[in-house]
């Protein structure tokens, strides 16, 4: 499952996963911005950007294949609006769609690679996100386990009744199927309620080692805010 | 001598109409262990919901002389009174081992060491130290029902609250886990279809049936009266 791998890829060592969440969060909206400002007359910009996250990648030791694998899953949806702009007469801007889009993603999941998801969700509190916002996020994530594991049982189970074949319902089997899961996980996801709140949950998780921001934080934040800063000036100046 | 929890006319019923509890009636004395039987669906589980403010139906809940009637002393009850689940995949919700045991005394406002000491104490007294960095969902079943009594040991609650703790573990997980139960000073209830185990563990035991207390009296005193035994059965 891709969030376990994330999960894990998380709690590796390195001086990405060293900085707090907080500066890499600005850090991380700072790439997006410059993404979604970049014009896509300016294709090597692309580049650039693809060049400076890849860098991060490798600084935090993470497989940059195995994260570009991850990114593609935004293709379905960045590729449908490319598709549309490339048939309309528009393939430069098809093509930077696609581009932001995926660099996007790959930003986004090299947050998720160097930052805990609890400690991610701690440094987005006190950068002032609301909790009712962070409390959904958590549990999504959270339940995300015990939605696959449920599919996974209904799966087996589907397969040892139909013997290799396909199931003569069809739709209607597999909208059932996908009823009975949520109903399953629905269930499953009360009793994890439950035990949260009989082990004192009160709405957020705390940490044994709650983020602190350092000077190596603050000059890493400044770091990237220059390279992207100067490549924007440069784009404005061409 | 004061009882640890009195249950009195609670009664319960789901947002289906389902009626769970009708009346039950109940006393945990301290030392007690007593063993809840009864057939599925006759509400032991939802009795068990009760008793730490997880549900909240009609009657009178107290938990060490205090009633749980509302949020502001959920708290309190949370930490006097321990629930170890059914399904241990349900208790097991941290990244690893560590941080599942240290959720409650982080919960609790415990400072650093402190949760680290307590974290340590309960692995340890579990026999799981060497899983500490593990993810929850790496262990067996046997594992992961003593990492989840260690989350819930944690909290140095005063009374347990056991449901089916032997369901899923195979003979030398039982016999780890029974250990490791009699070991433990704390009151406890616990729901069980395991005979061997509440002759083990239970100084007391009371029959539900369709959401009320029946019965009540020695496990081997209950077992017969209701003839509680598929050995009995199939003679």
């Amino acid at each position: 499952m891709h969030h376990v791998t994330l999960d894990g890829w998380s709690r590796l060592a390195s001086p990405l996963h060293r900085l707090d969440p907080r500066a890499k969060t600005v850090a991380a909206l700072g790439i997006l911005l410059s993404l979604a400002l970049t014009h896509r007359a300016y294709g090597w910009l692309f580049a650039t950007h693809f060049a400076l996250i890849t860098a991060l990648v490798l600084l935090a030791r993470l497989p940059v294949t195995g994260l570009l694998r991850r990114a593609c899953l935004v293709l379905p949806f960045a590729g449908t609006v490319a598709a549309l702009n490339f048939f309309g007469g528009d393939p430069v801007r098809g093509v930077a769609v696609l581009c932001k889009g995926l660099l996007s993603a790959y930003t986004v999941l090299l947050l998720l690679a160097t930052t805990p998801l609890h400690t991610l969700l701690r440094g987005l509190e006190s950068l002032g996100v609301p909790r009712f916002f962070l409390m959904i996020a958590q549990f999504v994530y959270r339940y995300l386990f015990v939605l696959s594991e449920q599919a996974q049982h209904m799966r087996q189970a589907r397969r040892c009744r139909l013997g290799g074949r396909r199931s003569p319902l069809g739709f209607s089997s597999a909208a059932g199927a996908v009823a009975v899961l949520f109903a399953r996980s629905h269930a499953r996801a009360e009793r994890i309620h439950y035990a949260m709140l009989a082990r004192g949950f009160q709405g957020h998780f705390v940490l044994l080692d709650p983020p602190v921001m350092r000077l190596a934080d603050g000059l890493s934040l400044t770091a990237l805010a220059a390279v992207i800063g100067g490549v924007q000036l440069l784009l404005w100046n061409l | 001598m004061e009882p640890l929890i009195r249950v009195a006319g609670l009664h319960y019923r789901y947002d289906d109409g389902t009626l769970a509890l009708q009346g039950v009636d109940f006393e945990l004395y301290p030392g007690e262990n007593v063993v809840l039987f009864g057939p599925n669906g006759s509400g032991k589980t939802t009795f068990l919901l009760h008793l730490i403010g997880l549900l909240r139906g009609e009657g009178t809940v107290e938990v060490c002389g205090r009633r749980v009637k509302n949020d502001a002393n959920l708290h309190r009850f949370r930490k006097q009174v321990g629930i170890l689940f059914q399904d241990s995949d349900d208790q097991l919700f941290m990244p690893t081992v560590f941080d599942d045991v240290a959720f409650g005394p982080l919960n609790l406002g415990l400072d650093k060491a402190a949760v680290e000491q307590r974290v340590h104490e309960c692995l340890r007294l579990v026999g799981m130290e060497a899983v500490a960095g593990k993810a929850p969902y790496h262990l067996s079943a046997g594992e992961k029902r003593r990492v989840a009594l260690a989350g819930v040991l944690a909290m140095e609650p005063e009374i347990l609250l056991l449901d089916e703790p032997a369901t899923f573990l195979d003979p030398p997980g039982r016999a780890a886990l029974l250990e490791i139960l009699h070991r433990l000073p704390q009151a406890k209830i616990i729901v069980s279809h395991d005979l061997d185990l509440a002759r083990e563990l239970a100084t007391r035991a009371v029959f539900f049936s369709a959401g009320r207390v029946v019965a009540a009296g020695s496990v081997d005193q209950i077992v017969a009266r209701f003839q509680w035994d598929a050995r009995m059965l199939t003679r």
